[in-house]
């Protein structure tokens, strides 16, 4: 549904996407995740065509971002990262202008959106720019919906806006894509990378690995410790880095996430030194890599080699 | 064409949802008018002088009571020299003083011309000359009253020119300049409100929505102008009306003639206006864009100066000046009654140019980067 080859674009001196290529096939719910600056924005708007790549090729359902671009506008539903509905009309007055621009009207699709829009709806004569971040969320999704597309573009939908509304904005995308609406979602939230199909990590504009967030996970390849002791986790942390063998070692939340080698050293090991180093009370076992973990390990390898 | 009338009513519900804009509707041409036709006029009202009397004679006197006797001319001080003249003029105390010199009277009295001599305060430029001009005119009459009186009537044939001032017959100098600030407060509405509109899209964000609709290029310029068009003509009835009751303006020709004019230029300074925003990211670069060029057009119009006096370099480059041919049509329409046909040049080159601009307004907005 989305083809991406090759596609690179620099502002000035820097180069915001290096060579990209991605599928996304038809239904999927596909997930870009990567820190601000990553490039997500620069490879959205591209795609929505409000960027020409400097070289490469993309296209959405088949027709060329650069060449069919009106095509894809009518197809295609887009939120900017940036809540850019017009703050001094009505959530109902931008639902309908957007409508008709589309050449269409809001009960002509109303059962489309029904799911989202009944949550707003009670608010329809409130200003846009009034709503709280949440509700804004849902208004520029019914807006991104409202002409029927059968791809949609959403451009960190949930940066700024609470667990709650957080959850239910997830909630509603797997109702779009069960109506098989093709998804492309970008978010620096990594917890939410797991309710996506297929994830592909984006940093520094380099594409990483491009699979199931499962398998991702369970591809990991080498050994992860999670790791607390009595004293501050910034102390062991320091300590953590003589440890031989050690691959890299980052905080997360309570405790720490330490990776070494594969196979190469036992928890009995890692103890040893921890106690040699004066540490007590250590709390240590090993776990299964999250996202995040599969994220810092593939990008800091590839941009930053680690030196075994 | 059913978007495009959905677009302006989109404009227009945001227009007058914005809490600055009844002020700048009605405040703005309230404020031009009043202020400003009482404040850029030529009139003196006004001289302060002083009077260098060398001579202190019966002739002298007779001079200074004379001069003394014009509304206009303020005999403030009579000293004894010039230099005391020009100690008043730096301390501002006077705009003008006159020198008698010692042998007036006789001279006045042999026949043989005497000379007098005015120092103007030339800082005070315009009020200054007119000053002079007056003043010399006040002498040139009593030196022409002595001759005759002198000569016992046989130089009583000298000739008389008199002046009548058609259009403006009293000289009225707010009737002249009604006119002209109409224009300037036509020209801000067009040049500003239309693109200030279309980039504070930009700035909001909006415009990335908006950029993936289908609507065309054409219809988002158009809906950005004709909600302005609209909000100028209405400025223009609002200002007439108030010049008319305030200073008894006139209206000599067609009111249809003059809202046609007006139309044409609107659109012409609106697509200025949008093209700049086109061009320009934030709400401050099109403030400082189009303050630019409303200086250099105000200034060029012929509305203060003008333009017959100025190089001819110059006149050529008012040849692009919008407001150049637009004083020209309101001032004509309004004081002289023209008709379309009086002022189909400009009207047909402002029409040329507002295609134009309008044209390559569009053209120049892009929709992706």
């Amino acid at each position: 549904m989305i083809r991406i080859q090759d596609i690179t674009k620099s502002y000035g001196k820097t180069q915001a996407l290096k060579g990209v290529s991605l599928d996304v096939k038809k239904g999927e719910l596909f997930g870009l995740i990567g820190p601000d600056g990553a490039g997500k924005t620069t490879l959205m708007r591209i795609l929505m065509s409000l960027l020409l790549p400097d070289s490469g090729q993309a296209t959405m359902n088949s027709y060329d971002v650069v060449k069919e671009y009106k095509k894809i506008r009518m197809q295609t539903g887009y939120m900017p990262g940036r809540f850019s509905l017009y703050q001094d009309l009505t959530v109902e007055e931008n639902l309908e202008f957007f409508a008709t621009v589309f050449g269409t009207s809001i009960s002509e699709n109303y059962d489309l959106i029904k799911d989202i829009y009944v949550q707003i709806e009670p608010f329809k004569k409130r200003r846009a720019g009034k709503l709280s971040g949440g509700m804004k969320q849902k208004l520029a999704l019914s807006c991104a919906m409202i002409h029927k597309p059968e791809i949609l573009i959403l451009d960190d939908p949930t940066t700024g806006v609470d667990a709650v509304s957080r959850k239910e904005f997830w909630e509603m995308l797997m109702r779009l894509k069960a109506q098989g609406i093709t998804i492309l979602v970008s978010t620096p939230y990594m917890d939410e990378a797991t309710l996506c199909d297929r994830i592909a990590l984006i940093e520094k504009g380099n594409i990483f690995g491009v699979n199931t967030p499962q398998q991702l996970m369970e591809n990991f390849p080498e050994d992860l410790w999670s790791v607390k002791t009595a004293s501050s986790l910034y102390q062991t942390a320091k300590k953590l880095q003589n440890l031989p063998r050690l691959i890299s070692v980052n905080s997360f939340g309570q405790c720490l996430h330490v990776v070494l080698l594969k196979g190469k050293v036992t928890k009995a090991d890692i103890i040893t030194f921890l106690e040699q180093q004066g540490e007590t009370n250590i709390e240590i076992e090993q776990i299964q890599a999250n996202i995040e973990d599969v994220f810092i390990l593939t990008t800091e390898k590839k941009t930053n080699p680690v030196s075994l | 064409m059913r978007i495009f009338l959905y677009i302006l009513q989109k404009e227009f519900i945001q227009i007058f949802r914005n809490k600055a804009m009844l002020p700048i509707i009605f405040v703005l041409p309230l404020f031009q008018l009043l202020v400003l036709a009482f404040a850029a006029t030529f009139e003196v009202k006004r001289i302060d002088m002083a009077v260098v009397d060398n001579d202190r004679s019966t002739s002298s006197t007779q001079l200074i009571n004379r001069i003394g006797n014009n509304p206009i001319f303020h005999v403030n001080y009579i000293v004894n020299s010039q230099d005391e003249a020009e100690k008043l003029m730096r301390g501002n105390k006077i705009d003008l003083a006159l020198c008698i010199p010692r042998d007036f009277d006789k001279k006045l009295n042999t026949k043989t011309n005497p000379d007098v001599q005015i120092l103007v305060d030339a800082i005070v430029g315009n009020a200054a000359q007119l000053g002079s001009g007056y003043l010399s005119s006040i002498i040139m009459d009593f030196n022409k009253e002595i001759l005759i009186q002198k000569a016992d009537g046989q130089n009583g044939n000298a000739i008389n020119v008199v002046s009548r001032y058609v259009y403006n017959t009293e000289l009225n100098y707010k009737i002249y300049m009604a006119p002209g600030i109409l224009v300037i407060l036509i020209t801000v509405v067009g040049m500003m409100l239309g693109g200030m509109n279309l980039v504070r899209e930009k700035e909001l964000g909006t415009i990335e929505q908006i950029n993936v609709t289908p609507i065309q290029k054409w219809q988002l310029i158009g809906g950005k102008l004709i909600p302005f068009l609209f909000i100028g003509l209405f400025e223009l009835a609002f200002g007439l009306t108030l010049a008319h009751i305030v200073f008894g303006m006139p209206m000599r020709g067609s009111l249809v003639t003059l809202f046609g004019a007006t139309s044409v230029y609107l659109i012409l300074v609106l697509s200025i206006g949008l093209f700049i925003s086109t061009i320009s990211e934030t709400q401050q670069q099109v403030t400082f864009g189009g303050f630019f060029f409303i200086m250099i057009f105000v200034m060029m119009s012929g509305l203060f100066t003008p333009v017959e006096s100025m190089p001819m370099w110059a006149q050529y480059m008012d040849r692009v000046n919008p407001l150049y041919y637009f004083v020209k049509i309101m001032r004509g329409i309004i004081l002289k009654g023209a008709s379309l046909n009086d002022i189909s040049k400009e009207f047909y080159t402002m029409l040329i140019f507002g295609a134009a601009v309008f044209s390559l307004a569009v053209a120049r907005y892009r929709k992706r980067n």
